[in-house]
């Protein structure tokens, strides 16, 4: 396994940011690290790359112990941090020939070179960090994370912000690399995790509240489904919710509401009759899949 | 650390704070050393380089701060330290090229100062009437001075992500250890007792001692342990971000 991650704790005073995380990343894995903000993804991603030390338990990558040997460790990892922190008084190849220089890459300049050339940043390569969009920069740290060609790389957030061309371009390069090597990238976007990802990791309150493949994932969901009503008004909620049958409730526009239900149960028909009692019009009522947000939803609801 | 070192001495000079540190540093001391008559080589009536050598470290106390206060501070405020941390480099590779990167660009700046030893030598009467051991001597102990107030600046920038607050702390903490001392020492309760152990902690003490062009163990010694002591101090501040 490229990444261990045995009873990880990591505590900031009184509160336990990471609280007993356990998980293996394997190899040729792309695995999309959820949770809501706070949950201690960052958290979790400092401490596999040695920046943070645990409080109690230990990470081990590629069979190095991160606390005895963090330099063994960090050869192997490339690390994206979350807001992507670059020089932005230096050049771009000034800078990625730094980063190669740390790196004591052999063939600095033509390393360099291919960098550019894979994350598409040839057309700004003469440009000053600090001079490059928001999109462009993501590429940048990209290039630095990737440029020493690393066997496990941990990516936070690493498509925040961008437009949808270039989330396409750096979910492909994310792609690529995840065909041989390790990926862990955290996200808030959904449909990026289903697009993305072999594997799934969510975790809220420090804590592991579901580590599967994502197909897997869609069975939690099982014995629930999902129908989305839009009234012509304002419905009664509470009325709603006391039919036989009925999970949640969620409103999502003025007027409409989605409606969880347990699966053997058929809501549809007692949704309809009470809304001709109620005097309400219904406009439309459609059944919907479930998709990754109500599963993120679900499990990460602090109720 | 040489990478880090090479960073670090290309950012003085894209950042202008290369540049600034030197001209500013050479006009100043140019000034008093041959225009002011108060302080000036050209009116005093021995060839000595003394006014050089006593007015420089009180250039040094605002000059090195102003040098080292973005060394952590704004890599804390960028975010780039802790970037810089998770690539494969020691804290002791990043700390040595950051206080050698910075006594490096004193020292440079320190090299056009030779014409002044060779002016006042070709001046004086008869022509190198100089005590040229007592200039070696103080060369060497601006040097170290400067490799002190080059650990404390470091030490200050590393204690806040706010770069102004990192020179004042800076400069603040050098004149403590430059002079603070020295002053002390004469407060009634130490003259006659303590005043010359008193005297000692400080810099000038042994800086002066060193201008006489006698090169005592001990005074390295001193320079060398207030390096250590703040650049360890300097690493504790940046190690203890990881807990």
């Amino acid at each position: 396994m490229s990444v261990d991650v045995n009873g990880l704790v990591k505590t900031f005073g009184q509160q336990r940011a990471v609280d007993g995380l356990d998980f293996s990343l394997g190899s040729g894995e792309i695995v999309g690290f959820l949770g809501p903000n706070g949950a201690g993804k960052s958290t979790t991603m400092k401490m596999i790359t040695g920046l943070l030390f645990p409080t109690e338990g230990s990470v081990n990558v590629c069979g190095y112990d991160v606390s005895a040997s963090p330099v063994e460790v960090r050869k192997r990892i490339g690390y994206l941090p979350e807001h992507n922190p670059l020089y932005k008084d230096m050049y771009i190849r000034e800078y990625l020939e730094l980063v190669a220089g740390i790196h004591g890459i052999p063939n600095k300049k033509q390393r360099v070179e291919e960098m550019i050339e894979t994350t598409g940043l040839t057309l700004e390569a003469h440009k000053q960090i600090g001079a490059l969009s928001k999109g462009y920069r993501q590429r940048v740290g990209l290039a630095q994370a990737i440029i020493h060609d690393p066997e496990v790389l941990i990516l936070d957030e690493p498509t925040s912000g961008l437009d949808p061309n270039q989330l396409a371009d750096i979910r492909g390069l994310i792609r690529k690399i995840g065909e041989e090597k390790t990926v862990l990238f955290s996200t808030h976007i959904m449909q990026e995790v289903q697009l993305l990802c072999n594997r799934v990791i969510i975790i809220n309150l420090g804590k592991i509240v579901a580590d599967a493949p994502i197909e897997q994932l869609n069975d939690r969901m099982k014995g629930r489904k999902l129908v989305r009503v839009q009234y012509k008004e304002r419905p009664n909620n509470a009325l709603i919710k006391s039919i036989n049958g009925v999970i949640e409730i969620e409103q999502v526009g003025k007027d409409s509401l989605d409606i969880i239900y347990s699966s053997n149960i058929d809501i549809r028909e007692k949704l309809f009759t009470q809304a001709v009692e109620q005097n309400l019009v219904i406009l439309e009522m459609r059944s919907e899949q479930h998709d990754m947000e109500d599963i993120f939803h679900a499990l990460t609801k602090t109720s | 650390m040489w990478v880090i070192l090479k960073k670090e001495i290309s950012a003085f000079f894209r950042s202008v704070i290369g540049y600034l540190v030197m001209i500013v540093f050479l006009l100043m001391i140019g000034m008093i050393m041959w225009v002011f008559p108060d302080t000036s080589v050209l009116y005093y009536p021995y060839a000595s380089l003394s006014q050089f050598f006593d007015l420089t470290p009180y250039v040094f106390l605002f000059l090195i701060p102003a040098i080292t206060m973005r060394a952590f501070a704004e890599e804390y405020q960028n975010g780039t330290l802790e970037w810089l941390s998770s690539k494969p480099l020691n804290d002791f590779q990043i700390l040595s090229g950051k206080f050698l990167s910075s006594w490096i660009l004193v020292i440079f700046t320190l090299i056009p100062t030779l014409l002044y030893y060779y002016s006042v030598y070709d001046l004086g009467s008869p022509r190198g009437n100089i005590d040229t051991g007592a200039v070696i001597g103080s060369y060497f102990g601006l040097i170290l001075l400067a490799g002190v107030f080059t650990s404390i600046g470091l030490f200050a920038s590393a204690v806040t992500k706010n770069q102004i607050v990192a020179f004042l702390a800076g400069a603040f903490l050098c004149f403590i250890f430059f002079s603070f001392f020295d002053f002390i020492s004469r407060l009634p309760v130490f003259v006659g007792t303590y005043d010359d152990i008193v005297q000692k902690f400080g810099i000038i003490y042994h800086y002066q001692s060193i201008s006489r062009g006698v090169l005592d163990t001990r005074d390295v010694l001193y320079f060398l342990s207030v390096i250590v002591f703040f650049l360890y101090a300097t690493w504790l501040t940046i190690y203890s971000r990881k807990w």
